[in-house]
């Protein structure tokens, strides 16, 4: 004779845990913070001094602001123009890949995701030369904004489908869709209307991403302009070759200045939706 | 627009010699072939990984059968319609709400699927927040809801629709245990209320018991016996649906107990009659024993455990000439304390015949 249990079983939870930093790390942290970032101050100080090489007993002026703005300020409207149509295509192009490559099985997509990372292993000038022997005897594209912005779109864009597929690949973003799909809705409708939002978060991600890498874009760019379709960092790298170095350095400031806020901005929208979202994910 | 008053018949689901094999060839579900009755609640009852919650997915149409599987509703073929053209309501285990969309958006979903009007949905979102306890939520998002508030929006998305078929997969899990009671309680008054033909996923057999009409028990991607939750649990026809509907005993025969009838338990013959008697095992369970008195020709044991749970006490009963423990459950009062003799009164109407389980 045998007797036999059944009983249910339990999961055991667990918090997670969390400690104050300790000194020594906040003390590491800053020694790298001040070790990267007095560079760039020096850069900014030096484009704000009247004579670098007789440092701040020159005094300082925002004459060498004026002769960047006065010779490369077309660069800035073409800069944020390329990066904000990168972002434009990325998301147009991006997120419907992203999506598709997150929900195929096939080995064909999986080989395609692979191939999506090689613009960013190879480097931007083999890139470049590609793109010119390619399409460099199409006249009018080659002559245009169009032609670099193909070039960003090419570097940028691996970025916003991993970024994105990574997203649309989570349990509960599955679990939505087909929530969705019971309730009747067909592709089109659950996209823009349940996945696209949820999704939001990694979008802005992949935006910030993708504005960031092409406003600062050399490489390709480099091999990419003509002299009428000069960027930011085609421009900043002219002036330090063939200008005084304050005049680079201010350009540095005029480059940071205009990126900054635009910067802020996409992270401050990125971080509404990050906290709007939080206990939702936390929730499921 | 829907009626406002549910359907009194439900539709009737029938699957047909369905089975599904996954990706790299694991066979999720066995050939199967299952009946849920107009407006019943039909619970698919299993251990994890016994194919039931395949099985809700063929029937939602988020799988495909394999090759020769058939779905019908109402006799209707349903095979080849994708699952947005089913006309089905599901819960999903973790809720599945939309997050960016709030209570009342989320509840009215389906409706603006089906294009109805912004008074159609008002309305019927209305009603099910009334019926819900929803009130003063509606605006809310999600996120900011409690675990049981969430269980219910999805439960009201899921019905705002009016579907042929409600699916459940394991609503109740992702609760705690005593908010699980009070919202088992409730949806199984809903359930009753709205007639909606329903299949319920769950690995608790307390929850299926209390929802179900009748119960389907799964093991390993098939479906071992169909019934009323009485009678499966009064008379299951497998050792392993009467171990997972409830703590049992499994009382062995000797080849001299089944010639002469009988079992022996605890120095005692017991007579075993009825459908029972040609079994080479039976089951008992705990609460069909009772202490008694240790008289001559009683069966007797030995108390070597007592566990109080609450609302009842548990013994465990060594048995002088058998080597494993026999369970008892007895009123909290009991007073049988370990070492103690014990005599034991088995009802033998109460033991059941089992069948070796199949493969």
């Amino acid at each position: 004779m045998r007797g036999a249990i059944l009983g249910a079983g339990t999961r055991p939870r667990t918090a997670p845990a969390s400690r104050p930093a300790a000194p020594l790390l906040l003390g590491i942290t800053a020694a790298v913070g001040v070790f990267t970032l007095a560079p760039l101050a020096l850069s900014v100080t030096a484009g704000l001094m009247a004579n670098y090489a007789q440092g701040l007993g020159a005094g300082l002026t925002t004459r060498w602001l004026g002769e960047v703005w006065a010779l490369y300020g077309g660069t800035v409207a073409l800069s944020l123009g390329l990066a904000l149509a990168c972002v434009a295509v990325a998301l147009l192009a991006g997120v419907p890949c992203g999506y598709a490559l997150a929900r195929s099985r096939s080995r064909v997509a999986r080989a395609f995701e692979e191939l999506l990372t090689l613009p960013v292993a190879v480097p931007g000038l083999a890139t470049a030369l590609a793109l010119i022997l390619a399409y460099g005897e199409w006249g009018g594209f080659r002559q245009s904004p169009a032609f670099i912005l193909a070039g960003h779109v090419v570097f940028t864009l691996p970025f916003m489908v991993r970024t994105v597929g990574a997203a649309f690949r989570r349990d509960d973003l599955m679990a939505l869709e087909e929530a969705a799909r019971t309730l009747g809705a067909g592709f089109a409708r659950r996209f823009v209307g349940v996945l696209v939002p949820a999704v939001a978060p990694s979008i802005v991600a992949g935006c910030l991403m993708v504005f960031t890498l092409s406003i600062g874009e050399f490489n390709l760019t480099w091999m990419l302009h003509t002299p009428l379709t000069r960027t930011l960092p085609v421009g900043l790298a002219d002036s330090y070759a063939s200008m005084r170095l304050e005049i680079g350095s201010a350009y540095t400031l005029v480059f940071l200045a205009v990126i900054a806020p635009v910067l802020w901005a996409m992270q401050a929208v990125a971080h509404w939706i990050e906290r709007r979202d939080a206990t939702d994910h936390a929730a499921r | 627009m829907p009626p406002t008053t549910p359907p009194a018949e439900g539709t009737r689901v029938h699957l047909r010699g369905c089975a599904r094999t996954h990706a790299g060839g694991v066979r999720a579900l066995l050939p199967t072939t299952l009946e849920v009755w107009p407006g019943e609640v039909l619970a698919l009852l299993g251990p994890s990984g016994c194919g039931k919650t395949t099985l809700l997915r063929l029937v939602a149409g988020l799988l495909a059968p394999d090759a020769g599987g058939r779905v019908h509703f109402d006799g209707e073929d349903v095979t080849p319609l994708p699952v947005e053209r089913r006309d089905i309501g599901m819960v999903f285990q973790h809720y599945a709400l939309f997050p960016q969309m709030s209570v009342a958006a989320n509840i009215g979903y389906g409706l603006r699927v089906r294009g109805a009007s912004p008074a159609q949905e008002r309305e019927r979102v209305g009603e099910l927040v009334e019926m819900m306890r929803l009130q003063g939520l509606e605006q809310r998002r999600p996120a900011a809801l409690s675990g049981g508030q969430r269980q219910r929006v999805a439960l009201a998305r899921a019905v705002a629709v009016r579907p042929r078929v409600l699916l459940l997969d394991e609503p109740l899990t992702a609760l705690d245990a005593q908010l699980k009671e009070t919202l088992r309680d409730e949806l199984a008054a809903w359930l009753r209320q709205w007639r909606i033909t329903t299949v319920h996923v769950t690995h608790d057999q307390r929850e299926a018991l209390a929802l179900a009409d009748r119960l389907a028990v799964m093991r390993a991607g098939r479906v071992l016996q169909v019934g009323r939750g009485e009678d499966l649990y009064r008379a299951p026809g497998h050792a392993f649906v009467a171990a997972f509907l409830g703590r049992v005993n499994r009382l062995e025969r000797t080849r001299a107990d089944l010639d002469s009838g009988t079992v022996t338990v605890g120095g005692a013959e017991l007579a075993v009659r009825g459908e029972a008697a040609a079994a080479s095992a039976l089951l008992l369970r705990p609460e069909d024993i009772r202490i008694v008195d240790p008289e001559v020709g009683v069966p007797c044991g030995v108390v070597r455990q007592r566990s109080f749970l609450g609302d009842r006490v548990q013994l465990r009963v060594a048995l002088e000439d058998q080597a494993a423990d026999l369970l008892v459950d007895q009123a909290r009062d009991s007073r049988a304390r370990p070492g103690e003799r014990v005599g034991l009164q088995i009802d033998t109407l109460r033991l059941m015949p089992t069948e070796e389980d199949p493969p």
